[in-house]
C-alpha cells in the first residue's frame, strides 16, 4: 500500500509550489488553515484594543488615551471583532476545513469562489488598516454607524464601510459555497437526517448570511452616497428618515448574531456527544432548532430599536417575537445538557470550554430576556448591561465555542497535540477573568452607567477597577491558551487519527487529512451519533490513544 | 447527495414558447400603461411583473424540474423578504 501523504506534503503541481501553493490553492482545508493565521491576527489585535479599552476606564478621568482616541478604539475593537472575527471565525476556519469532510466529499462546490473568498476577507482587513490613517482616522461611531452621526463626523467612515461592505461579500460567498455543498455534493448515502450537527449549523447559518448580508451591504453603500453627494436618504436634515438606517441595519444586524453563535452551537453539539460516549439528545430537536433560530432570528430585528421613538406597536410585535427565539435556543441547552445526563463522560481540553460556553451562553441568554423585554430595555438600554449581556453571547458563546473548536480540531488539522495542563490552566483563567470582567458591568448597568461614554461618576469606580482587574486575567487566559497551541508546533506530539473516540466523519481520515480528504470510500453511518463502534473497540483496549 | 443525476435538457420549442410569452407580457405592461385604472395601475403592473418572473424562474432557471428542497430553500428567499417589508410597516404605520 503506498505511503498517504497529508494535504501538508502532496506535491504541489508544476509552478504551483511554495507560497504560491498556498496563495493560489482551491483546496478547502489549506484555505480553512489560511482564514485561521488571518483570524487569529484579527482576534489579538482587537482583543489588545479591547484590553486597552478597560485600562482606560480602570480610573475616573483620563487613563492612557484621550477622549477621541477612546472613541475610535471601541469602534475599531467592535468593527475588527464582529467582521474579522466573530462572523468568520467558525465558519471559515472550521466550516471550510471540515464541511466537506463531514459530507464525505473531497471539496466544496465552488472552489474558486472559495479563494475569492479568502482575497475578499484580506482585502477588507487591509481596507480597515487603511482606514486608520488617511482621512480623518478610524471613525469613532462605533460599529454601528447609526446615522446621522455617521454621515456628519469627519472621521474617515466612507472606507471603514466599505471594508465592511467587503467583508460582506466574503461572507455571502462562504455561505453560498456552503449551501450548495450541502445540497450538491454530500455523499449520495447521506440523507438530510444523516448529516452532521456541526455541518447542519453551518447550513443554518448559511442562509442567514446569504439572506441578511445584502441588506446591510446595500445599507452601507447608501451611506457612501448619502456623504459623497449630499442625498437625503437617513439625516433628518436632508429629509432623510435615521430609523429607516437603523430598520435596515438590524435586519441585518440582529440576524447576524446569530451567523456567529450558530457555528458556534454546531460545535458544540459535536464535542457534548464525543466527550459523553452517547447519541446526542434529541438529534431531530436540534436539527429544528438550527432552523428555528435562523428564521425567528430573523423576525426581532427591531428590539434594538425600543427607546428610538418607534411606533408602540412596533415596539410589542418585536418584543413578543423576539420572546420567541429563547425556545429553539433553550432546546439546545436542554438536548446538550440531558446528553451528558448518565454519560461516561471524558474531561478534556475542548470539553471543559464546550461546558464553559454552556454556562456562560445561558447566562447571555436569559439577560438578553431582560433586553428582550421592551419594559425592562427602557431602564437598561444603551447601559453596561447591554455590553455585558452582548459579550456573555458573543464572547462567552462564540468565543470559547471558537476556543472548543480550536482544541476539539486541532489535531486533525495539524496532526499534533497541545499540552494538556496548560489547556486547562489557560480555560481556568480566562473564565474567572471572563467572570470578574463581565459580571460588574452587569451590575453598572443595572446602576445607570451608560455604554461608550469615556467617563463616569464616582460610584462606579469600584466596579470599573475590579472590571479591569478580571480583563487582565483575562488577557493573560486567552494570550497563554494561543501560546500553549503554537507551542505544540515545537513539541510536535504526533496525534492518532481518532484521538477523542470521535464518530463523524473527519474522525476517519487520516490526521493531517490527504489532499482529496478520504482514502477509502467513506462509510456514512445510518445515525451520525452512534458511539457503538467506539465503546467496543475501548472496551476491547484499542481505543485510538494519543501516541508521542 | 453528490451530483451525478443527468442535467435537465429544455427544448427550443419550450423556450421559444416562454421568450413569446415574456415578449408577449412585455408589451401588455407597456400597453396598460397608457390606461389610467385609477388604484388597480401598481397591482396590475406588478402582477405582470411577477407572472414573468415566474416564467423566468420555473423555465429559464429550472426551478420547475428541481427537487423539492431547492423549491423550498427558493420560496424562503421570498419569504424573508416578504418578512422583511411587511413587519417594518409594524413601525411606519403605526408611527
Amino acid at each position: 500500500m503506498p505511503a498517504i501523504h497529508s494535504f501538508f506534503d502532496t506535491p504541489s503541481p508544476a509552478g504551483l509550489t511554495g507560497v504560491k501553493a498556498w496563495l493560489l490553492t482551491h483546496d478547502h482545508k489549506r484555505l480553512g488553515i489560511m482564514y485561521l493565521w488571518a483570524v487569529l491576527f484579527w482576534f489579538t489585535v482587537a482583543l489588545t484594543v479591547g484590553f486597552l479599552l478597560r485600562i482606560e476606564l480602570m480610573t475616573i478621568g483620563k487613563t492612557i488615551m484621550s477622549a477621541e482616541i477612546y472613541n475610535s478604539a471601541f469602534t475599531l475593537h467592535g468593527v475588527i471583532m464582529i467582521f474579522l472575527f466573530v462572523i468568520p471565525a467558525i465558519p471559515a476556519i472550521f466550516g471550510n476545513f471540515f464541511l466537506p469532510i463531514q459530507l464525505g466529499t473531497n471539496d466544496v462546490f465552488f472552489p474558486r469562489l472559495n479563494l475569492l473568498s479568502w482575497y475578499l476577507y484580506m482585502f477588507g482587513g487591509l481596507l480597515a488598516i487603511i482606514s486608520l490613517f488617511t482621512a480623518g482616522g478610524f471613525p469613532d461611531t462605533g460599529w454601528t454607524f447609526y446615522v446621522p452621526f455617521s454621515v456628519g463626523t469627519n472621521n474617515n467612515v466612507p472606507l471603514t464601510v466599505f471594508a465592511a461592505f467587503i467583508l460582506g461579500m466574503s461572507s455571502m460567498l462562504t455561505g453560498l459555497n456552503f449551501i450548495t455543498t450541502v445540497h450538491r455534493m454530500r455523499h449520495k448515502a447521506m440523507g438530510w437526517m444523516q448529516i452532521p450537527l456541526f455541518t447542519w449549523s453551518l447550513y443554518a447559518t448559511a442562509w442567514v448570511q446569504l439572506l441578511a448580508t445584502p441588506v446591510i451591504s446595500i445599507t452601507l453603500l447608501l451611506v457612501i452616497f448619502e456623504r459623497a453627494f449630499n442625498i437625503g436618504l437617513f439625516d433628518p436634515d436632508k429629509g432623510g428618515d435615521p430609523l429607516l438606517y437603523q430598520h435596515l441595519f438590524w435586519m441585518y444586524s440582529h440576524p447576524a448574531v446569530y451567523v456567529m453563535i450558530l457555528p458556534g452551537m454546531g460545535v458544540i453539539s459535536e464535542i457534548i456527544p464525543t466527550f459523553s460516549r452517547k447519541a446526542i439528545f434529541g438529534y431531530k430537536a436540534i436539527v429544528i432548532s438550527s432552523l428555528g433560530i435562523a428564521v425567528a432570528g430573523s423576525l426581532v430585528w427591531a428590539h434594538h430599536m425600543y427607546t428610538s421613538g418607534m411606533s408602540d406597536t412596533a415596539v410589542f410585535v418585536f418584543s413578543l417575537l423576539t420572546f420567541l427565539v429563547a425556545i429553539p435556543t433553550a432546546v439546545k441547552v436542554f438536548s446538550w445538557v440531558s446528553t451528558m445526563y448518565k454519560a461516561s463522560i471524558e474531561m478534556t481540553p475542548p470539553l471543559l470550554y464546550a461546558l464553559v460556553f454552556i454556562y456562560l451562553f445561558s447566562v447571555g441568554g436569559l439577560t438578553g430576556l431582560v433586553l428582550g423585554a421592551a419594559g425592562t430595555d427602557i431602564h437598561v438600554h444603551d447601559t453596561h448591561f447591554v455590553v455585558s449581556h452582548f459579550h456573555f453571547t458573543m464572547f462567552g458563546g462564540t468565543g470559547f465555542a471558537f476556543f472548543a473548536a480550536l482544541h476539539f480540531w486541532w489535531p486533525k488539522m495539524f496532526g499534533i497535540m497541545y499540552n494538556f495542563k496548560r489547556a486547562y490552566i489557560a480555560a481556568t483563567l480566562a473564565t474567572v477573568g471572563f467572570m470578574f470582567h463581565y459580571v460588574p458591568m452587569f451590575i453598572l448597568g443595572m446602576q445607570g452607567m451608560p455604554r461608550r461614554y469615556y467617563d463616569y461618576l464616582p460610584q462606579f469606580a469600584q466596579g470599573n477597577a475590579l472590571a479591569a482587574a478580571g480583563g487582565l486575567l483575562l488577557f493573560v487566559g486567552i494570550m497563554l491558551m494561543l501560546i500553549n497551541l503554537v507551542l505544540s508546533f515545537r513539541k510536535r506530539e504526533i496525534s492518532s487519527i481518532n484521538p477523542w473516540g470521535g464518530v463523524t466523519l473527519e474522525w476517519t481520515v487520516p490526521s493531517p487529512p490527504p489532499l482529496h480528504n478520504f482514502v477509502a470510500e467513506p462509510n456514512v453511518k445510518e445515525y451520525p451519533y452512534d458511539f457503538s463502534e467506539i465503546l467496543t473497540a475501548e472496551n476491547a483496549g484499542k481505543k485510538g490513544q494519543v501516541t508521542p | 447527495m453528490q451530483n451525478d443525476a443527468p442535467q435537465h435538457l429544455m427544448g427550443y420549442k419550450t423556450l421559444a414558447a416562454v421568450l413569446a410569452i415574456l415578449l408577449m407580457l412585455t408589451g401588455i405592461t407597456v400597453g396598460v400603461s397608457y390606461v389610467d385604472l385609477g388604484i388597480m395601475n401598481v397591482p396590475l403592473a406588478l402582477g405582470i411583473a411577477s407572472t414573468k418572473v415566474t416564467f423566468v424562474l420555473l423555465f429559464f432557471m429550472h426551478l420547475k424540474y428541481e427537487g423539492k428542497a431547492i423549491k423550498v430553500s427558493f420560496l424562503c428567499t421570498i419569504f424573508f423578504l416578504a418578512i422583511m417589508i411587511s413587519f417594518t410597516f409594524w413601525d411606519v404605520a403605526f408611527r
